[in-house]
């Protein structure tokens, strides 16, 4: 069994009504339950019946969070290695069809730009690639594991999903993470997003998360992207989906992230707008629904905007990041994947942490906690 | 009160504390300080193990302060002994606080790979001091292992619960021959007073000090409570009655007779 066979018994329509049709009573039970809640509950957390709740919502969120995370943020940077990708993503920077410079990082260039992410403080890392399985495939992964692996506590990867045992190989190599976002889950609409490439096959990025699990790996992220399809449904789809995997694969930890559209080279107009209350809401529910599950959010997201979110549930941010190959040594604004929405520097955006009365944990892993 | 005593080192106080999820170092220390804890348990992972000046470290550094390395982040034995002989190598310390939890939701200790962990590790010359489910029977054989403590849960890591698994609990520390520390669970002090009431030679405490709005304040009242419920142990607890003394006593007719 899969989550594509959990996946199967859910229809999108359906579903959809069924959080729309989610009453204030179903909102206070929820609020009210002791215990911990159910996949019902978060649809009523998520419900346009929830809105005049927030207030309350984010209360109960941030005393989950402390209890389970204490006082503490834990930071990341993203790497890019790579914008080459066979993929044709409507949404997307690196999408195939863009005519943009292609590079790929070689070995000199990756330690180029490990070593400035180094001496900002940085211990946990997170590689980041487009699909081409020439250019940055599994092999080329291996490669810049070994590379990095004495250089960090812990690398995580957001890369094209790959076989049991290709994410086997590569846990051996000091992978940690793998946070593969399902973009959508309405299937209708899938094919429409993802035109052509290795990622036009749904159930493939469906089962991502069973062969991350299969593999060992220690953390499985998740996510849709905001902005594509409505997104109470989606969101419920990913909850279903991290509800799936936990039970499944019982000793990896979660992670749920939240992509929300920005401005990028290609401008794609969101379909579906996601306010700054409904990601807040968003966000309340999912540790509300899950004690334990992580939230991260990028620099997508404004400066106000995450200062703010630091007490109400988020356990990871990043910090000044690039999301452009090279951009650590040599900014290229043309090769971004998004448009960084939060530019401050890490010891800026420490300092504002350090100021909500929470500490910076830059380190939360040891490689040799993972022996080969 | 009487000092407890594991494996030869003496410690005056009975309550141990943890490292974790305090909103900085400083209000850590300041905490620690205040519980007038003698060790203190750290997670390898949060620290630089090879780095002098790691900020953790710089501010747990004081004469009366051990430090009490742990494991959490393993899933193996295997994984276990291997962090556990690098952390010995870098801290300078025999002591630790063997944690193996594959399960990193509850984080329920494994009890079948803590067993084997402990077995090496204890041959190995290290003072283990084993986290686990509030077993009697692996307390039992952790013991026969070379534990030089035992560390049942009260309940999951965290959660504040209390003494959930009293009833166990009770029968550990009738059995133990080595020492017997309550960790996680205990959210209040009226908590931590209770497993000492029971017999509990100490208890951890980190979430209910860190996470409270005053963790200093909080610190001190877990030390008053920690030593108040020892004190109690020792002073022998009057037996709890269900009811008053019977009116009529059942032997009074031989008086009569």
């Amino acid at each position: 069994m899969t989550f594509f066979d959990i996946f199967q018994q859910h229809e999108w329509e359906t579903t959809q009504a069924s959080i729309y049709a989610k009453t204030a009573a179903d909102v206070e039970r929820t609020l009210a339950k002791q215990g911990k809640r159910d996949l019902e509950d978060f649809k009523a957390l998520i419900s346009p019946a929830a809105q005049p709740y927030l207030e309350q919502m984010a209360v109960l969120s941030r005393q989950l969070t402390q209890k389970r995370f204490g006082k503490t943020l834990q930071l990341y940077i993203p790497l890019y290695l790579s914008n080459e990708c066979t993929n044709s993503c409507v949404y997307c920077g690196f999408r195939h069809e863009n005519e943009t410079t292609r590079i790929t990082l070689n070995e000199a260039q990756t330690l180029r730009e490990a070593t400035v992410i180094q001496q900002m403080g940085f211990e946990h890392l997170l590689l980041v690639t487009g699909e081409h399985p020439r250019q940055n495939g599994p092999d080329y992964l291996k490669k810049m594991l070994k590379l990095l692996r004495p250089m960090f506590a812990q690398i995580s990867l957001e890369v094209a999903p790959m076989k049991t045992e290709e994410y086997q190989s590569l846990v051996d190599e000091g992978a940690y993470a793998v946070y593969v976002y399902q973009e959508t889950y309405n299937a209708g609409r899938y094919a429409g997003y993802h035109p052509r490439g290795k990622k036009a096959n749904m159930q493939f990025r469906l089962e991502t998360g069973d062969r991350c699990g299969e593999a060992g790996m220690r953390k499985i992220g998740l996510g849709c992207l905001l902005g594509l399809e409505d997104w109470r449904t989606d969101s419920f789809f990913t909850a279903l989906h991290l509800n799936y995997l936990e039970k499944r694969w019982w000793q990896s930890r979660f992670s749920v992230s939240f992509p929300r559209i920005r401005p990028f080279e290609g401008s794609f107009e969101p379909n579906s707008i996601v306010t700054d209350a409904d990601l807040l809401q968003l966000i309340c529910a999912y540790r509300i629904f899950n004690e334990e599950v992580e939230i991260a959010l990028s620099t997508r997201e404004r400066p106000a905007f995450r200062d703010n979110l630091v007490q109400l549930g988020v356990t990871t941010m990043s910090a000044g990041s690039r999301t452009d190959p090279g951009g650590y040594t040599e900014n290229n604004k043309e090769l971004e994947q998004f448009a960084i929405s939060d530019d401050r520097d890490p010891e800026t955006f420490t300092t504002m942490v350090r100021s909500k009365g929470y500490e910076v944990v830059w380190k939360d892993w040891d490689m040799c906690l993972q022996t080969r | 009160m009487e000092p407890l005593i594991i494996q030869g080192r003496e410690f005056s106080s009975r309550l141990f504390t943890g490292s974790g999820k305090f909103s900085s170092n400083q209000v850590m220390e300041e905490a620690v300080l205040a519980s007038q804890s003698e060790l203190v348990t750290v997670a390898l992972k949060r620290i630089d193990m090879h780095n002098e000046n790691d900020d953790m470290i710089a501010h747990l550094k004081h004469p009366h302060l051990h430090l009490l390395p742990n494991t959490s982040g393993v899933r193996t034995a295997k994984e276990a002994i291997f962090a556990a002989q690098l952390a010995r190598e870098a801290l300078g310390t025999n002591w630790l606080k063997l944690e193996i939890h594959p399960d990193p939701k509850y984080l329920l200790a494994d009890g079948e790979e803590t067993l084997a962990a402990c077995r090496e590790l204890a041959k190995d010359g290290f003072i283990v001091l084993p986290y686990i489910q509030a077993d009697p029977v692996l307390c039992k054989k952790l013991e026969d292992a070379g534990a030089a403590a035992v560390m049942p849960l009260g309940a999951p890591i965290g959660t504040n619960m209390g003494l959930q698994t009293r009833d166990f609990l009770r029968i550990i520390i009738e059995q133990s021959t080595v020492p017997v520390v309550v960790d996680a669970g205990i959210g209040a002090p009226s908590h931590a007073a209770e497993a000492m009431e029971l017999g509990a030679d100490a208890v951890l405490v980190n979430t209910a000090i860190a996470v409270s709005e005053n963790p200093v304040a909080m610190a001190h009242a877990f030390r008053l409570a920690v030593e108040a419920g020892r004190i109690a142990y020792e002073a022998r607890l009057a037996p709890r009655l269900d009811k008053a003394d019977a009116s009529s006593p059942l032997t009074s007719f031989l008086y009569n007779l």
